[in-house]
């Protein structure tokens, strides 16, 4: 049996933080129930708040295998499963002098395996990660449903293909879209917001290790003033955080903040708008 | 035993107190709830909380309802819980307060519903109807565009989609090998048969964006019933209204039931028939819904353009809706009138940034933007 197994929501956090992911309890309880019931996990939130780094930190602390399928429009079975390797068939069947039997072209040698097929078949435990559900169409997200609920596929020349061990599943979406109630109800769900100032600064000083305590704290107020500006089309997320503070390291700890603002704001009339509010005046 | 009957009563209670607010909580959440339950602390009421908050919500939304409900059934334990009682006061507020129904179509009396399934008697009735202007409907007569509203609303815009659909032979597509491979296993090797695929077309998100207030008034409900009917019609269409805020009224708007969709609908705007502020209302839309529109949408606002806000702001959103957008079309009822000129402060701040300015004020011109987005 090498199903991934964790004791309980304390050791999740603490298997958690060992990568360097600060997470809250409830973040880590849900965690912990994902891998408890063998149920996928749907992380929602806004852009950068670490709703990927979960599976990765997940993946790195217990050792698991990470198994990572990033959705994207148009993808279908054949880049999230199984695909055969034509050329290569072609060329056997070019080169057999005496003919070959189908079953021969259509055996495992010439299957390339996709990452839903890998993370089944994989002996050693996985974490398996969806990214950015939302990017995929209705059409995928009705083969996703199937999937989570039978952990197995279907080759039509090979058979039914089902998972030796569940995977840890933990799905993430933009909400660019509604996703399918059916798809939701087969989830656990968890919504990944802003941390707070303080934890902001663990983790700032948790990923950048030898960052001095004032840019940290500088970083984070001014992070936090923008997410409270009210009127900014895109907000900083964690990830901005974190590459401010590289910016202010990189520039020394004086440099200014407004100087720096294409580290957190990507939108010019958010930083136009800030530059003329003298949001960040005294950080 | 005796043990577990308690619990299951109050998960049985819990999920009543859900579904009560709306939440979808069937068998499979209260089994997967019981097993959460086993597999934390469940002498910890916070982690008993958490552990339930988990399996039974499925949405940002259902957090708050979740909330009520636990406190609901399990009482509010400690007072100072992380939920905010001001939330909940807000909505007990609103339900204390009158709601407007949709304006002009007074609660259907109780032999309207013949009405409703009314049939054109002829196609000349139909015809009379399409350039009459909305504002001098009769109760029949808007029964009767009912339908043809239904048809015009499913015609909309489709993109290439990158998923492919096996195709004849046209320049720039791509070989379709798994097709080639099986019919070469015909031909003892030899790839004899080509075969080629090329990309779909999708249907293109669209976003409708209609305005409810005072001076929309004669044109809402009839704007309200093309919105319902895309929305139940097509994929990938969203839907707002908006007077003084903005509203998202896609779920309420979802379902066959036309009426039971409108009055939902109408449940949820809190500002029928107020005042304007569009340049607010869109930069919420830029703000909160950006990530819900997405790229590559096509926006249609259903509005008459008088604002009371302040045009610069109206000018500034609008242009950044027209960068995110495919395309953003304008329906002004009052523009059908032949000496329209966009003057109103409020359109002379956003017509610079709209592709098409439609009149939006009959089923002709409902018929034009139909035709618009099936070019777009």
């Amino acid at each position: 049996m090498t199903s991934l197994q964790i004791g309980s929501v304390e050791a999740v956090r603490e298997a958690l933080a060992a990568d360097g992911y600060l997470a809250d309890r409830p973040l880590a309880l849900a965690v912990h129930l994902a891998v408890a019931l063998e149920q996928p996990l749907l992380l929602e939130g806004e852009a950068g708040v670490g709703k990927t780094e979960v599976a990765r930190a997940l993946a790195a602390s217990t050792g698991a295998r990470l198994i990572r399928l990033q959705c994207h429009e148009g993808i279908d079975l054949h880049h999230a499963v199984y695909d055969w390797d034509y050329a290569r068939q072609l060329l056997a069947l070019r080169a057999a002098e005496e003919g070959v039997e189908e079953g021969e072209l259509f055996s495992r040698r010439f299957l390339l395996r996709r990452p839903l097929l890998d993370a089944l078949e994989s002996d050693a435990p996985v974490v398996l990660l969806i990214d950015e559900v939302d990017r995929a169409d209705d059409e995928f997200e009705a083969f996703l449903l199937e999937f989570l609920s039978d952990f197995a596929v279907t080759i039509p020349e090979l058979g039914t293909i089902a998972a030796r061990h569940r995977p840890v599943v933990v799905l993430t979406s933009n909400r660019t879209r509604e996703l399918h109630d059916a798809l939701k109800r087969r989830c656990l769900y968890h919504w990944i917001d802003y941390p707070n100032p303080e934890r902001e600064r663990e983790i700032v000083q948790q990923r950048i290790p030898g960052v001095p305590e004032a840019i940290a704290t500088r970083v984070v107020t001014a992070v936090g003033r923008l997410r409270e500006h009210g009127d900014l089309y895109k907000l900083p997320g964690v990830g901005e955080t974190l590459v401010w503070a590289r910016a202010l390291l990189a520039l020394g700890e004086d440099a200014d903040l407004e100087e720096t603002l294409g580290a957190a704001l990507k939108v010019h009339e958010d930083v136009v708008r800030v530059r003329q509010g003298r949001v960040l005046e005294g950080v | 035993m005796s043990e577990t009957v308690p619990m299951l009563d109050s998960l049985g209670a819990l999920g009543a107190a859900l579904r009560v607010q709306g939440s979808r909580v069937g068998v499979g959440e209260l089994l997967a709830a019981h097993r959460a339950l086993e597999a934390v602390d469940c002498c910890s009421r916070e982690e008993s909380r958490l552990a339930l908050r988990a399996v039974l919500c499925s949405d940002r939304g259902d957090l708050s309802r979740f909330e009520l409900a636990f406190a609901a059934v399990f009482g509010s334990g400690q007072v100072a819980d992380d939920g905010n009682p001001l939330e909940e006061l807000g909505t007990i507020a609103r339900q204390a307060l009158p709601r407007a129904a949709i304006p002009g179509s007074a609660a259907p009396a109780p032999g309207a519903a013949e009405e409703s399934t009314a049939v054109p008697a002829a196609w000349s009735d139909v015809e009379l109807l399409r350039e009459k202007d909305f504002s001098h409907y009769t109760e029949a007569e808007m029964a009767l565009a009912r339908e043809l509203i239904a048809r015009l609303a499913r015609r909309g815009p489709t993109r290439l989609s990158r998923r492919t659909r096996p195709v004849r032979r046209r320049r720039g597509h791509q070989p379709d090998l798994r097709r080639v491979l099986r019919a070469s296993l015909r031909t003892g090797g030899d790839p004899v048969h080509r075969h080629w695929r090329a990309p779909r077309r999708r249907p293109r998100p669209v976003v409708l964006v209609c305005d409810v207030s005072g001076s929309m008034t004669p044109y809402a409900r009839m704007l309200l019933q093309y919105l319902q009917a895309s929305v139940a019609a097509r994929r990938r269409v969203e839907a707002f209204a908006f007077g003084t805020r903005l509203t998202r009224i896609t779920n309420e708007l979802e379902g066959r039931d036309h009426d039971r969709a409108l009055t939902r609908a109408a449940a949820a705007v809190s500002d029928f028939s107020g005042g304007t502020r569009i340049g607010a209302a869109l930069a919420e839309l830029n703000r909160v819904h950006g990530r819900r529109i997405g790229r590559g949408a096509v926006i249609v606002i259903l509005s008459d353009g008088w604002d009371r806000g302040d045009p610069e702001l109206l000018g500034a959103e609008m242009a950044r809706l027209r960068r995110s957008a495919h395309r953003l079309v304008w329906l002004n009822p009052l523009a059908a009138h032949p000496d329209f000129e966009p003057l109103t402060r409020g359109m002379r701040a956003a017509v610079p940034h709209t592709d098409e300015l439609l009149a939006g004020n009959s089923l002709a011109s409902l018929e034009e933007l139909a035709s618009i987005l099936e070019e777009i």
